[in-house]
């Protein structure tokens, strides 16, 4: 087995009372790509958050984050913003906002690189005109000197993947990080990513709603809900044969052209209800309000369990039931 | 760039003539008559006219606005009708007490403002947050002549440390000029420092919380150093802005400031040409200020059009 980048156990996040990550437990190895799928609210984006350390002031993480041989929930902030960038990067969702808008795109690259890496000022300029024609953004050298509101959405978000994978990190957290673009684009970037990924062999933390966009570059998947992780296992299983049946109906509701009913008579299938808000999260199983199968035991928590790959339910969907059987 | 700065300076002039129209006019409006004050009451109506004559006051309005607009550009801002002295003296006489009162007032608040603003900020949600933001409430509360008046009675008059009012001319003594100056110009810093100080608070929080700041952090800035090198920096945009329009409430603070330690400026010399319709002094001089707070709105759009590189194509 390859060495793990990132092992989290048990990672809790709250805001007082309110708790919107309740033990979640993940492992991300050297050059593997995970997913973390689920509906808003399901906690994805906190956890991320949780693990770079980056939560808004009121948050809190507990648990622990293990990653490079340290608990990054007991370091410094230095000793974290040391590694932050370096060792582990993050690329956001939306990437209209996440750029300095005073800043030069080669002065925001080569402030990573600055930071972190002891190169001179010409040759941080010249691994980052590297990054951009790397990740195909056309005339490079120009590039360097505009201002982020000169470049669309989909070429900012290549210079915040070209941020992200400047120190060559061991693991890479993207989250969302396609939502906010057209559609054209969004597959661009997504085979950016996947490339520089790859080439590097750093790992990858994919966080998305997107399930297709999974199934596409990930070898792992953790199904989030209601901030835990119900269901979790390698993607071809886990698509496959879903043992949950909050997975199963999440990938029901994928329009395929099968189902939207080009004729006009299809009805895309859909999970009941809406996900609870935080605060009237349900006791035990947290699906358990919108589920077909809950019963009296669904009251308490499930763990997970199972052997290839894993759910945390008490009424499973059968392994015989072929997904997409009602 | 340039386009920016051309439109920008046109703007500028554009104000400068509208607002020597409205000055002009407005003055003239407000009524009253230099020749019926400077011969006193029991003056006859005739005697009246000829003086106006005599002042050029009987000419048509446009041709009296062009002749002073036209005396502006060759530098000559006309003469005061009693003495006959040049308003331009009498402006050089003045401007060593008002120019240094305001900017010495304006620095004091921006040196205070910046970082306790800043500070607020960090300490947002925190009883120490809260009490300097109370403390700055309370600030914008208290009138600048009120700030002056404690000011004076307690370093003036209980501890002597200063002077209570008055003024000694540089040229007498320039230690004794800046003792004049101190006790008016905290007054004026401190009560701006207030209004500042809730604006960069504001400024702060707000970039602090931009989806860029975290972007910083996760490549690896320190708290402290987003909090410096992307926070206050790109707080100090929406902050150039109300300095800007902190300069016209300035020169108000200036005129009240000037009254309540009887400081010889700008003020208290239009305070006077104004009671004796000394139409040609209160014109020119106020003219004066507003180009100065036009100046000062130029030099900060500029500024803008430096710090914000969006600015530059949507202005």
């Amino acid at each position: 087995m390859t060495e793990l980048v990132l092992d989290v156990r048990d990672l809790v996040v709250r805001r007082d009372d309110l708790v919107a990550v309740r033990g979640v437990s993940l492992q991300v190895r050297a050059g593997q790509r995970v997913g973390v799928v689920g509906e808003s609210g399901a906690g994805k984006s906190l956890t991320a958050l949780a693990i770079m350390g980056l939560l808004q002031p009121g948050w809190r993480a507990e648990g622990q984050v293990l990653h490079d041989g340290v608990d990054l929930t007991k370091i410094s902030d230095k000793a974290f913003s040391s590694r932050r960038g370096r060792t582990l990067s993050m690329v956001f969702q939306d990437p209209l906002s996440a750029l300095n808008p005073t800043q030069r795109i080669g002065a925001q690259i080569t402030g990573v690189l600055r930071r972190h890496t002891r190169v001179s000022r010409d040759e941080a300029r010249r691994q980052a005109l590297d990054l951009l024609v790397q990740m195909r953004l056309p005339r490079p050298e120009q590039m360097l000197r505009a201002y982020p509101h000169e470049l669309s959405g989909g070429q900012r978000q290549r210079v915040m993947i070209a941020i992200a994978l400047a120190c060559y990190p061991q693991l890479i957290i993207a989250d969302e990080p396609t939502t906010a673009l057209d559609v054209t684009v969004q597959k661009q970037v997504l085979r950016l990513l996947d490339g520089a990924v790859k080439e590097r062999g750093c790992a990858l933390l994919m966080i998305t709603h997107d399930l297709p966009v999974v199934a596409a570059m990930c070898d792992y998947v953790l199904v989030m809900y209601g901030g835990r992780v119900v269901e979790e296992g390698p993607v071809a299983t886990v698509f496959r044969t879903p043992r949950h049946p909050y997975t199963k109906g999440l990938l029901e509701s994928q329009p395929t052209l099968d189902n939207i009913g080009l004729d006009g008579t299809g009805r895309l299938p859909s999970i009941r209800g809406s996900v609870p808000p935080l605060h009237a999260m349900p006791s035990g199983c947290a699906f358990r309000t919108r589920c077909d199968r809950a019963d009296g035991r669904c009251e308490t928590v499930p763990v997970l369990e199972g052997t290839e790959s894993r759910a945390a339910c008490w009424h499973p969907v059968s392994v015989a039931t072929p997904a997409g059987a009602r | 760039m340039l386009v920016f700065l051309a439109r920008r300076f046109a703007f500028f002039v554009l104000a400068l003539v509208v607002s020597s129209v409205l000055i002009f006019s407005l003055i003239r409006i407000a009524g009253g008559n230099v020749a019926a004050v400077m011969l006193g009451k029991g003056a006859s109506p005739q005697a009246i006219d000829e003086l106006m004559a005599e002042l050029g006051l009987d000419r048509p309005l446009p041709v009296q606005y062009f002749d002073w607009v036209a005396g502006m550009l060759r530098g000559d801002l006309g003469t005061s009708f009693r003495t006959g002295e040049p308003v331009t003296d009498l402006l050089v006489d003045r401007l060593p007490v008002s120019v240094p009162l305001a900017l010495a007032g304006l620095a004091l608040a921006l040196l205070v403002a910046v970082p306790v603003g800043t500070y607020a900020a960090t300490k947002a949600g925190t009883p120490t947050g809260a009490f300097v933001a109370t403390l700055s409430q309370v600030g914008i509360a208290i009138p600048v002549f009120w700030a002056g008046v404690l000011l004076s009675l307690f370093f003036g008059v209980k501890l002597g440390w200063l002077p209570t009012g008055g003024w000694t001319p540089w040229t007498v003594s320039v230690t004794g000029a800046i003792r004049s100056l101190v006790l008016p110009m905290v007054a004026l810093g401190m009560v701006m420092a207030a209004t500042l100080t809730r604006y960069t608070r504001t400024a702060v929080l707000d970039v602090m919380n931009e989806d860029y700041v975290r972007t910083a952090r996760a490549s690896g800035m320190t708290k402290r150093a987003a909090l410096f090198r992307v926070g206050v920096r790109n707080a100090s945009l929406p902050l150039v802005t109300v300095v800007g329009l902190l300069a016209a409430e300035l020169i108000g603070g200036t005129v009240i400031i000037e009254e309540v330690f009887s400081l010889p400026g700008l003020a208290r010399m239009i305070l006077s040409a104004v009671s004796a319709r000394e139409v040609i002094v209160v014109q020119s001089t106020v003219m004066v200020i507003v180009a100065f707070v036009l100046v000062v709105n130029l030099v900060v759009d500029i500024l803008y059009g430096v710090l914000d590189p969006r600015v530059r194509v949507t202005r």
